[in-house]
């Protein structure tokens, strides 16, 4: 594929509109030099290596400020907004906070495993960002099997929690963990094959060849492609434990997950990395789903580096979004969508993608007429699935569940205020009346000292 | 041949990582080591493949045995009584101990008996696409019986699992 005439962009070293001279630029003086063949190789890895950890540190301090004011205006409070202008400087401040904190580490806790988690929950967010083509000429390492790399470095993340969990010696870190994984291995399933779909698709595993192949179509895959960009969208939200789905760590539930015992910048790691994953995912969202680095004719213009971000932001701003917005699941509902809903719409997308190639292939028939019917097409199966599953599939609506409840089987000892006041107290007119407003108020009828049953009309 | 002096370091630090690891799942007592130090010889295993620049085969192995076996054994040892505790002594120490070398003496057997032949095409371009045609046109029964035999393993399993009591509620 011969690269269009660029119009702006110069070959210029300094030019950082393509930052590809620059490495050429070091590269050829290497060579003139006579250089061990070798350091080319070293000084490209490792300026590709500086560029990315460098986007890594900007982004860990500038997503918690968008994060912290995005949510905060969906939720009409302000957000941080006292060090620096519209509070710029409270990510700094948090880290500063987080470094000089005490680094306390139980004594039963087993050392080096406590120590290992963080780190090796960080690595595969950066590592993916590595594979991923930022520009026409920008990966780092560009491999063939782009697509599998990342699914194999996510999967790493489940092992990097359970280390966590299990070297902090602490049976609620255990607990946390275990959800952790349980949710990342169901998960795991329709994300990896929502991406199948989209690797039947475009005929390639390799990340740079399905931009390229976005290009040549000139469409994004997400038009044709729309069930498995919302299959991949939340399980990969999922996975990255955001709040739909922050089970492990549901902050208003339970104690706070897999890190509950880890203070300082171990924990501050464990923080930047669930950002970095997000970033990582936005990322491959933009890539495999927007065209990464392409839209349009805008990539004459602009580099591709820059579009390259904005799509990953455009993302990102969705999994704010969600966060923001949705209350959260429960365990079994979120294990039951993954394996009774996500799964087989995959499935069935999968079979619809692999038809549609072969058609295409067999057929050979020209793209400027395949893809508009397959895009109207694969909308309306789409939508058509959604809604079918939701009927016919799901639970019936009620606003009143009245089927049986987890807490009418478990013998829970009643509270102390729920218990009929003993005789011999002679507790005051106003002190019994408390427990049959409560019971009331939570909608139950109050029988033996426990709540049976939902609210009722 | 491998000759690049880079690949040859690369081999040679991975292969010393994976057998130390290797080694070490063997001998710390802890269970849970032991699986974390079988995680890091599956991932030395992969950096062979990439050595060998099979780099779909070094990928699938990080997904399945790094990403989803290691996450299976979890599991088991969460789920063994004793399995959290320090392994006691075993009366099988010298059986295996006999075991293993006889396993050890027939590979070194096989290396050095097998007719090593260097091949005289050169790498492949695209290991997933070749594997791909491999997989479809001349493998394609072994393939399926593979598939077949995995959907009967699944199916078993959901069986062994299944619980009486919640099936009974569910069809009430």
């Amino acid at each position: 594929m011969t690269p269009r005439p660029l119009t702006l962009i110069t070959d210029n070293w300094y030019d950082i509109r393509d930052l590809s001279n620059l490495s050429g630029k070091i590269e050829e003086l290497i060579r003139d030099a006579n250089g061990p063949h070798w350091a080319v190789w070293v000084v490209s890895a490792l300026l590709g290596a500086i560029g990315i950890v460098a986007f890594i540190g900007g982004v860990a301090i500038i997503n918690i400020w968008i994060e912290r004011r995005v949510v905060g205006r969906m939720q009409s409070r302000l957000g941080p907004n006292r060090l620096g202008p519209f509070g710029l400087l409270q990510p700094l401040a948090d880290a500063i906070k987080l470094m000089q904190k005490e680094v306390l580490q139980p004594k039963a806790a087993d050392g080096l495993v406590f120590s290992i988690a963080p780190i090796a929950f960080t690595v595969p967010g950066i590592v993916i960002m590595a594979v991923l083509p930022w520009g026409r000429n920008m990966s780092l390492a560009r491999l063939d099997v782009g697509i599998l790399f990342i699914l194999a470095m996510s999967s790493l993340g489940a092992l990097a929690v359970f280390t966590g969990g299990y070297g902090s010696n602490n049976k609620y870190a255990l607990f946390g963990a275990m959800r952790v994984i349980a949710m990342l291995v169901t998960y795991e399933i329709p994300s990896v094959l929502a991406l199948l779909g989209l690797v039947l698709f475009s005929g390639t595993m390799d990340l740079a060849d399905m931009v390229l192949f976005q290009e040549k179509f000139w469409i994004p895959l997400v038009l044709v492609q729309p069930l498995p960009f919302l299959i991949y969208f939340i399980s990969s939200s999922a996975e990255l434990n955001r709040t739909p789905a922050d089970l492990a760590e549901a902050e208003s539930e339970i104690a706070g997950g897999y890190h509950v015992e880890y203070s300082g910048m171990k924990f501050g790691l464990f923080y930047a990395a669930e950002l970095i994953n997000a970033v990582a995912i936005s990322a491959i969202i933009a890539t495999v789903f927007l065209g990464g680095w392409w839209f349009y004719k805008l990539d004459e213009l602009v580099p591709g580096w820059m579009i390259f971000i904005g799509k990953i932001y455009a993302v990102y701003f969705l999994f704010v979004w969600t966060r923001g917005t949705l209350p959260r699941f429960r365990i079994d509902q979120l294990l039951a969508f993954a394996w009774k809903w996500m799964t087989p719409m995959a499935f069935a997308n999968i079979i619809v993608v692999a038809a549609e190639v072969l058609i295409w292939d067999e057929t050979g028939a020209s793209a400027g007429l395949v893809l508009p019917l397959y895009i109207a097409f694969n909308m309306l199966f789409a939508g058509v699935l959604i809604v079918a599953w939701v009927r016919f599939m799901g639970p019936r609506f009620s606003r009143f569940p009245d089927r049986l409840r987890y807490f009418d089987r478990i013998d829970v000892p009643s509270l102390p205020a729920m218990r009929a006041p003993a005789p011999a107290a002679a507790a005051p007119k106003s002190g019994s009346g408390a427990p049959a407003r409560s019971a009331s108020e939570g909608g139950g009828d109050l029988r033996g000292g426990r709540l049976v049953g939902g609210p009722r009309p | 041949m491998i000759t690049d002096t880079g690949i040859v370091i690369a081999f040679y630090v991975i292969g010393a990582s994976t057998v130390v690891s290797a080694l070490m799942v063997a001998a710390v007592r802890n269970l849970i080591h032991a699986v974390l130090f079988l995680v890091i010889t599956f991932t030395g295993v992969a950096g062979i493949y990439i050595v060998l620049s099979a780099d779909f085969v070094a990928m699938a192995q990080v997904l399945i045995y790094a990403g989803a076996i290691s996450v299976l054994l979890v599991f088991a040892v969460m789920l063994t009584p004793t399995g959290d505790r320090r392994n006691a002594e075993t009366s099988f120490q010298a059986p295996a101990l006999v075991l293993a070398g006889l396993l050890l003496a027939v590979v070194v057997f096989v290396i050095y008996d097998t007719d090593w032949r260097i091949a005289s095409r050169g790498q492949f371009t695209t290991t997933a696409s070749s594997l791909g045609r491999a997989f479809f046109s001349p493998y394609v029964v072994p393939f399926e019986v593979a598939s077949v035999l995995l959907v009967a393993a699944m199916v078993g399993a959901i069986i062994l699992t299944q619980d009486e009591d919640e099936e009974a509620g569910h069809a009430a």
